[in-house]
């Protein structure tokens, strides 16, 4: 079983410079035993002492990151790609920026720690926003600007009049249409080379899971918790990265969850009674308030792709417009947590409607 | 015994719309307890009926979660700083 495999740059003095090889193997871990025997040393830059594979350095297989498939057993068939990216200094894989590119990013790509590998890294990345809304229109504008490769939105409303002065991925020749569609015209407007892949349906049980498997990076940007405790849990299950916001009137909530590092049932574990719970339609929501938190949420989002400054995780952001204040908190794991905690209770997708108290959603 | 109490924006209506009160007690409970007294209604909001810590709700000592002090019985003292911190659920 011959598999052609992308070695990222560190590598490559073991491999005469070569970029791309063949290996064999049934299995991604006869792979890289293969990688071993053609290449020594191998081993010893991709396994840790304890002989697991550091959570900097991602293997793909055709594009799937292989935590989310079988790990190293993951099977391989003749024709199979296989990618080797490190998120550290000189892990950013082989994409070469055009003229308009490097032209387009020229801001970005003087920053410090940034540079044309860290614009590959972007470029390179996959990220899903549930939710083309007050926090969705922002945080897709800014990722789709700064360049990231593959944006999902998980969108199935249609743009209503109500919308307009927070969801500003929407105008009004928009009334009416596909809010999913609208932001992908947005988007295209802003930067062609984004690859938006729309998922026009309501997240469910039935389809986080295929939905959010895809995906490096999970951004919750929506108006009900139901949906947060769904997409939470499903980033939990599948070991995604979440940068989770939230906001009403005038103020705004945003924290990070790595994997093991807690998620949002450690933070809130349980939903209120229906009814006790305010919503933007009847206390409101100031449209400065996601359009604050919505790049926010971005930032964190690049930050995670580049692997650089601090992450909020073990934080929770607070705003208030009105005070025009930002504090943190800290927040931690907790180990008695239902799905993340050291003896999860909820260890599949469960029904969140039931759980909220909330009529099924269309 | 002066401890600032921050109040989140959906519970601000029942403390004539002041982002920040000044409360008193040896703990997180007696400064709820305090709350009430002065601003009726507000006890019910945070506690459930068994008087504890409703789980969409987190209160803050200083930046740390109750949770994972003593909760309620954690103790203040003059100069604490205790934030009510409830989930949201806009986007």
């Amino acid at each position: 079983m011959s598999t052609e495999v992308r070695i990222p740059a560190p590598f490559r003095r073991l491999t005469g410079n070569r970029a791309r090889v063949r290996a064999h193997g049934s299995t991604v871990r006869q792979l890289l035993g293969d990688l071993e025997s053609q290449f020594p040393g191998f081993h010893g830059m991709l396994f840790d002492e304890q002989g697991r594979i550091p959570p900097h350095i991602k293997i793909y297989a055709n594009g799937q990151e292989i935590t989310a498939l079988a790990g190293l057993d993951t099977e391989l068939r003749e024709g199979d790609q296989v990618t080797i990216i490190p998120a550290t200094a000189g892990g950013a894989p082989d994409i070469e920026l055009t003229a308009e590119q490097r032209e387009r990013y020229s801001r970005h790509i003087v920053l410090p720690r940034w540079g044309e590998e860290g614009q590959r890294k972007l470029m390179a990345a996959k990220v899903l926003v549930v939710g083309a809304g007050g926090l969705g229109s922002p945080v897709l504008l800014y990722l789709a600007g700064a360049g990231v490769g593959t944006l999902g939105i998980v969108e199935f409303d249609t743009a209503e009049i109500s919308n307009l002065p927070r969801q500003i991925l929407h105008h009004m020749h928009d009334l009416g249409r596909s809010k999913a569609q609208s932001a992908k015209q947005t988007l295209a407007d802003n930067n062609p080379d984004v690859d938006v892949v729309l998922h026009e349906t309501c997240l469910s049980t039935e389809n986080a899971l295929d939905i959010v498997r895809g995906y490096d990076v999970v951004v919750p940007a929506v108006d009900n918790l139901a949906t947060r405790y769904l997409v939470n849990d499903a980033c939990v299950l599948l070991k995604k990265p979440m940068v989770e916001s939230s906001v009403l009137t005038y103020e705004g909530q945003c924290t990070v969850f790595l994997p093991g590092q807690g998620c949002y049932r450690c933070l809130y574990p349980a939903p209120p009674p229906p009814g006790l719970m305010p919503t933007p339609a009847s206390a409101g929501v100031l449209s400065i308030t996601p359009a604050v938190m919505g790049p926010i949420q971005a930032m964190e989002t690049i930050k995670l792709i580049l692997g650089i400054g601090e992450v909020l995780s073990g934080r929770l952001l607070l705003f208030d417009a009105l005070a025009m204040e930002f504090r943190q908190v800290r927040i931690r794991r907790d180990p008695n947590c239902a799905v993340c905690g050291d003896h999860p209770t909820v260890t599949s997708l469960i029904d969140y409607d039931d759980f909220c108290g909330v009529a099924a959603k269309r | 015994m002066s401890i600032t109490i921050r109040i989140p924006a959906p519970l601000r209506s029942l403390t004539g719309n002041s982002q920040t009160v000044e409360g008193s007690g040896a703990s997180v409970r007696d400064c709820i307890d305090d709350l009430e007294g002065r601003f009726a209604g507000l006890k019910a909001r945070i506690c459930d009926d068994s008087s504890e810590l409703r789980r969409f709700i987190n209160i803050y000592v200083n930046g740390e979660d109750i949770r994972f002090l003593s909760g309620l019985q954690t103790p203040v003292k003059d100069g604490d700083e205790l934030s009510i911190v409830p989930a949201v659920a806009g986007g």
